[in-house]
């Protein structure tokens, strides 16, 4: 990729590549460019590249502008280019922060004379989305390279400044664009050019003051730390003290939200035997990289602990907060009804492990009276919370909480907590970093039904693997490697190949 | 009825003598048949000609007016052949597809048309889907002008040039008794710009006119010995009288001094990108003054042997941009050059990429080797690197293309997904159509495509062993192209065959693809077109005895059970599962100015959409992984907890329900939830809802205090 230093920077030509994706109405802003210039003194060309970039892909959208000349000058029209050239791009317009990064890695963004304008919000990209854990590229790179490579940047997030104008975010473009002064035109001019399309024409001049004025503000939005969590009872604040006590300084945010999960979950007995159990790592920690090991153990002992067993999905779906977070989402008025089904899907396997531990495991253990029952738990079911009948059953079955600890499922679940952290322990001392590894692990147990057996049976494979690595010095390493491998496909092909060769990097 | 409403551009198509005519490339070739007195247009849809078809399928009552009759034909073969009418009638005719997959299939037509030629102007317009937004294989449209002897305009991509050459082409095609192709890349079909508009024309002389009183010509008829003289005179007369029209009318342009040592061929429609590309070097400006001399080909075949040697005279080199592979061009100026045995050089793909398109960049790279090498003097000095961005080109994503939010196919290949957990991998024989994108992520399902309607045709090998382990294996095929050619090489050919595959039609009402427009079994009521013809029935009439037509393709366990069922029953022969439900990109289209009006007018309207809840999620994706949709994707994870992103169903999901159905048929997790949004609810609704809501709100309040008396 080249840039040539023969452009004249007062040349008498104006270049516009828009970056969008499918639906954002990147023709819709470049039309209104079109007739913005072709309306106040340039003649103007634009060039698309529809087709099955309209779905759901990236097109880019491409615009010239040249002063149109005084009648009976004498020189002909203008030859408009249809490709944008690197180096020779004045001004970006890309609706979405990995779209900026693809301007500028197709070189439309130069120091020299490129106005970046780009909205920082994410719209995440299959490969990133379909990760089984955490696949999404890195934004602030993005943000760095945009602030070094264009002349100027004009970004910040369009999608929620169209959102809060109840308009959409081309018409916030446009207004970043009129507020960029990149173009030579007033802003009655950008206004024109919105009402002379006709559409939405309300909505789309809200969206552009509010796109205008986002562009001319210095952006000032500063990250608020998130604080922990300070306790409401005086059994919070018990347990407070006795992290506060009992724990290394750097596990204390983690262990006190732990702390509040397992109270909302259970109870303040089991949050107690919570902090028993990690003071018991704690005191296995040697303390290497800020106490690694207990802080993953707190993070993931809390997650495990707070399994998601049916009533515990019964009691987050009735609570009164989540009633108001899903009409805030759906973005409900009160003058509308809102009615609300889940979707579920109980097999015979959760509802054994709901009821008694003795009862439960005696229907799982016959084979016969089990395909019988499995006849009642084929099909998924639509559950609506919002009518009173499914309401109270559901109530009723998040009331089961002070059963849960004889249920089958509790049973199950302890006794692999138990396992999991007699092997830390053991291992701690010899290898501390295999042990938060191993810690670490829990993570690959997630999800319900086939994806948590298929993600338990995971965790198992790579805790038998780490059991086998004790002693060697790259155990820690390897263990990792195996986990990475657990979370890169849904049949776990990765993860055997990495078993195979001992979880050695291939 | 397309994507699109094409009214407005329908109104420019009345424009007179003088007037302005405003908007893309592809609409002003619109204008310029009916100025040039077209009497009939055909031709089927594409990128990028789909708005050419749209456009002519909204104009019925002009073209009635005028007495042209237009054609949605049902293939390009069947466009190709409908040119038959300008063999023996002085009619103008005129059709358009998409390049190269559509001069495929109407090839046969177009040699036996190009063989016995035409008394009125036979015009195919071709949209040149090459280089980038290119869904097809990269060939070249010039290879079927040289084999048939087809005459091929590439004029220079601004609206005045492109309108001209498609009148100067009808005349071209009249004085050489041959059709003639105008090739127009995407970029021109896409470019906006206007031109001054000329009155329409009636035809001279109707089809109807011309069916009322039939001609024959034996001499015209591809059959021998007649084949034999055709031959004869393409090389003797039709190909000398078409160098001449060209010559004499000066189709091809020259621009720049008069006199160098070196200088540029190029083909028409690259002209604005050379010109770039010279600007950037510093050897021309924004209008197009040249300081090299520039040979500009809007006709591209045939050559025209006096210029070409007229220009290369006296040049120590000249560069030829010619964009695809093979390099026709070049290779026909070094034989013009040898033969007047001139010693210019001929510069073109040893400097030039030899594939790909010729972008500002490419044609600017290259326009700066040819100047180092042969006038070094006027090479611009300065040339920096950009510097490279390895880290960005990690973080940023690739995009591929992929269903819409809502769309109808993706619970089919959901099902296929769940059913393949089930029986194992298929071999999946993919075709052409939105049903394509299968093959990309998330799916991962397709492992060939051969060409429309030819997805069961490239399973047909496919025959299962016998006894145990046998496997049948499965084709996709459109609407669109079970009707353009599926019915006939796919489904009969299995039927006479008895292929033991299972063949999956996606039905959604509209050749979805090409953008919207109506086909034989679109449920839409079409005033110029009959509708409404089921392809069951059509696939039970040919032979098929196991056919199923499933009218609600979001039912994924019912999808999932019907492919199971095909691919396991006993039944030998071919099996049909027809899966209905309307393309939601149409769908919403049609349906959302009615709710709107709707809710306007104080009826009672019901919007629905999914949502995830977070703090059951857990993070896995794998509601992701067999859905893809662009609505249902993922944020941060608000828990402090846990460090992978939850899935998160945005405001643009038009709740289809495929999220909440898959949940069910692969029991993936409860976090998805249906918010169903009533606006003006009854009176009875709404006094049903507030008890019902007082109770739960009742025990929500208890229950809270619970919360709040066990919590931190």
């Amino acid at each position: 990729m080249t840039t040539l230093a023969t452009i004249p920077a007062d040349r008498d030509r104006i270049t516009v590549a828009i970056l969008a994706l499918g639906g954002q109405g990147g023709g819709v802003l470049a039309d209104w460019i079109i007739d913005l210039a072709n309306s106040n003194g340039y003649v103007a060309q634009g060039t698309s590249v529809p087709g099955v970039a309209q779905r759901t892909g990236s097109t880019v959208y491409y615009i010239e502008m040249v002063r149109r000349r005084d009648a009976g000058a004498n020189r002909p029209d203008p030859v408009l280019a249809l490709t944008p050239v690197p180096g020779d791009v004045d001004v970006v317009i890309a609706s979405e922060l990995m779209e900026a990064g693809r301007a500028i890695l197709r070189g439309f963004v130069t120091d020299d004379r490129t106005t970046l304008i780009g909205s920082t919000h994410r719209i995440y990209a299959i490969s990133e989305k379909s990760a089984r854990g955490d696949g999404t590229g890195a934004s602030d790179r993005i943000l760095a390279a945009a602030e070094r490579r264009a002349k100027r940047f004009v970004g910040f997030d369009m999608d929620a400044a169209a959102n809060r104008a109840g308009s959409v975010i081309s018409s916030v473009m446009f207004g970043a664009l009129a507020g960029s002064g990149a173009l030579p035109f007033p802003r009655e001019a950008f206004e024109n050019a919105i009402r002379h399309g006709g559409k939405a024409v309300p909505a789309n001049l809200k969206g552009f003051a509010t796109g205008e004025a986002s562009a001319v503000e210095v952006r000032t939005a500063v990250e608020a730390a998130a604080m922990p969590p300070a306790p409401t009872t005086p059994a919070g604040r018990a347990l407070a003290d006795r992290i506060a006590a009992t724990l290394p300084i750097p596990a204390h945010a983690i262990a006190l939200e732990g702390v509040r999960r397992l109270m909302d979950y259970q109870d303040a007995a089991y949050a107690g035997v919570y902090l028993d159990r990690l003071v018991a790592i704690a005191a296995v920690d040697d303390g290497q990289d800020a106490h690694r090991l207990t802080a993953a153990v707190a993070r993931h002992l809390a997650l495990w602990m707070a399994y998601e067993d049916t009533i515990r999905v019964a009691d987050l779906k009735v609570r009164a907060t989540r009633s108001v977070r899903v009409a805030k989402e759906v973005r409900v008025n009160d003058a509308q009804l809102l009615h609300v089904t889940e979707y579920m899907h109980p097999r015979l396997r959760e509802v054994c492990e709901t009821l008694p531990r003795g009862i439960g495991g005696a229907i799982l253990a016959r084979p016969a009276l089990r395909t019988w029952l499995e006849r009642f738990f084929t099909k998924g079911r639509h559950v609506e919370t919002t009518s009173l009948r499914w309401f109270l059953l559901l109530r009723l079955l998040a009331g089961m909480r002070g059963m849960r600890r004889s249920t089958l499922r509790y049973a199950e679940e302890q006794a692999r907590i138990e396992d999991w952290l007699a092997l830390i322990r053991e291992i701690a001392p010899r290898d501390a970093a295999l042990a938060a590894e191993i810690a670490l692990t829990q993570t690959l147990i997630k999800g319900y039904s086939d994806t948590f057996e298929r993600g338990l049976r995971n965790f198992h494979a790579v805790v038998g693997a780490a059991r086998g690595l004790v002693g060697t010095p790259d155990a820690a390493e390897r263990v990792r490697t195996l986990r990475e491998a657990a979370l890169k496909d849904d049949r776990g092909e990765a993860l055997q190949q990495g078993l195979a060769c001992g979880g050695r990097a291939a | 009825m397309a994507e699109r409403s094409f009214k407005k551009e329908v109104e420019q198509l009345r424009l007179g003598a003088g007037e302005v005519f405003e908007g893309e490339g592809i609409l002003a070739v619109t204008k310029a048949l009916l100025q040039a007195g077209v009497a009939y247009v055909g031709g089927y849809q594409g990128s990028p000609i789909s708005h050419l078809m749209d456009v002519f399928a909204d104009a019925d009552p002009l073209l009635r007016e005028l007495g042209v009759h237009f054609e949605s034909n049902a293939s390009e073969a069947a466009a190709g052949a409908m040119l038959a009418a300008s063999v023996n009638y002085p009619l103008r005719g005129a059709v358009a597809w998409k390049s190269v997959v559509g001069t495929n299939v109407a090839s046969d037509a177009l040699s036996n048309i190009a063989s016995g030629g035409v008394t009125g102007g036979a015009l195919i317009i071709v949209g040149e889907d090459y280089g980038e937004g290119s869904s097809i294989m990269q060939e070249r449209t010039h290879a079927f002008a040289m084999k048939s002897q087809m005459w091929l305009l590439d004029p220079r991509p601004n609206l005045t040039s492109i309108v001209d050459m498609v009148e100067r082409g009808f005349e071209l095609s009249e004085a050489s008794n041959t059709p003639v192709m105008i090739e127009l890349r995407v970029r021109a079909c896409h470019v906006t710009g206007q031109f001054t508009a000329r009155d329409n024309r009636r035809p001279p002389l109707t089809v109807g006119e011309a069916a009322a009183a039939p001609r024959r010509d034996l001499s015209r008829i591809v059959l021998p010995p007649a084949n034999f003289l055709h031959e004869r005179e393409k090389i003797e007369r039709r190909w000398p009288a078409a160098l001449r029209f060209v010559a004499e009318n000066r189709l091809n342009e020259w621009f720049g001094p008069e006199r160098d040592d070196i200088g540029i061929i190029v083909q028409g429609g690259l002209y604005n990108t050379l010109n770039r590309a010279l600007e950037l070097a510093g050897l021309s400006d924004a209008h197009g003054a040249a300081q090299v001399p520039i040979y500009c080909l809007n006709v591209t075949y045939p050559l025209i042997p006096d210029e070409v040697t007229a220009f290369c005279a006296g040049k120590k080199a000249v560069l030829i941009v010619e964009e695809g592979q093979p390099e026709f061009i070049e290779h026909e100026l070094n034989t013009l050059l040898r033969r007047a045995d001139l010693q210019t050089r001929v510069i073109g793909k040893d400097i030039l990429p030899r594939a790909g398109e010729y972008s500002g960049e490419v044609l600017r790279d290259g326009v700066i080797a040819f100047l180092k090498a042969w006038a070094p003097a006027r090479a611009p000095e300065t040339v920096l690197p950009l510097p490279a961005e390895p880290d960005l080109a990690r973080e940023v994503p690739q995009r591929p293309a992929g269903f819409c939010t809502g769309c109808p196919e993706r619970p089919i290949f959901s099902a296929m997904k769940l059913v393949q957990e089930e029986l194992g991998e298929l071999h999946v024989s993919a075709d052409i159509g939105c049903h394509l994108f299968s093959i990309l992520p998330p799916f991962h399902i397709g492992n060939t495509t051969m060409g429309y309607g030819l997805g069961t045709a490239a399973a047909s090998a496919f025959k299962p062993k016998e006894g145990e382990g046998s496997r049948r294996a499965v084709a996709m095929m459109g609407d669109g192209g079970f009707w353009h050619n599926g019915l006939t090489s796919g489904i009969g050919n299995a039927v006479f065959n008895q292929d033991d595959t299972v063949t999956i039609i996606v039905d959604n009402g509209y050749s979805a693809a090409t953008g919207g427009q109506d086909i034989l079994s679109s449920r839409a009521e079409n005033a110029t077109r009959k509708t409404n013809n089921p392809i069951e029935r059509a696939a039970r009439g040919l032979g098929v005895g196991w056919a199923r037509t499933l009218t609600h393709t979001y039912d994924v366990a019912r999808m999932r059970d019907t492919l199971r069922e095909a691919l396991t029953s006993p039944e030998k022969g071919p099996k049909v599962i027809v899966a209905q439900s309307e393309c939601m990109l149409n769908k919403q289209r049609r349906v959302k100015p009615l709710m709107a009006k709707a809710a306007k007018e104080g009826k009672r309207v019901v919007r629905e959409r999914f949502g995830v809840d977070p703090d059951t999620c857990t993070g896995d994706h794998a509601c992701i992984r067999l859905s893809g949709c662009p609505s249902l994707s993922i944020r941060d994870n608000p828990d402090p907890l846990r460090q992978h992103p939850v899935t998160h169903i945005d405001n643009s999901c038009v709740g289809c329900g495929n999220c909440g159905e898959v949940a069910h048929a692969a029991v993936l997790c409860p976090s998805f939830y249906k918010a169903a949004i009533v606006t003006n609810p009854g009176r009875w609704e709404r006094w049903r809802t507030r008890m019902s809501r007082g109770a739960i709100a009742w025990l929500q309040r208890r229950h809270s205090r619970s919360i709040a008396a066990r919590a931190f």
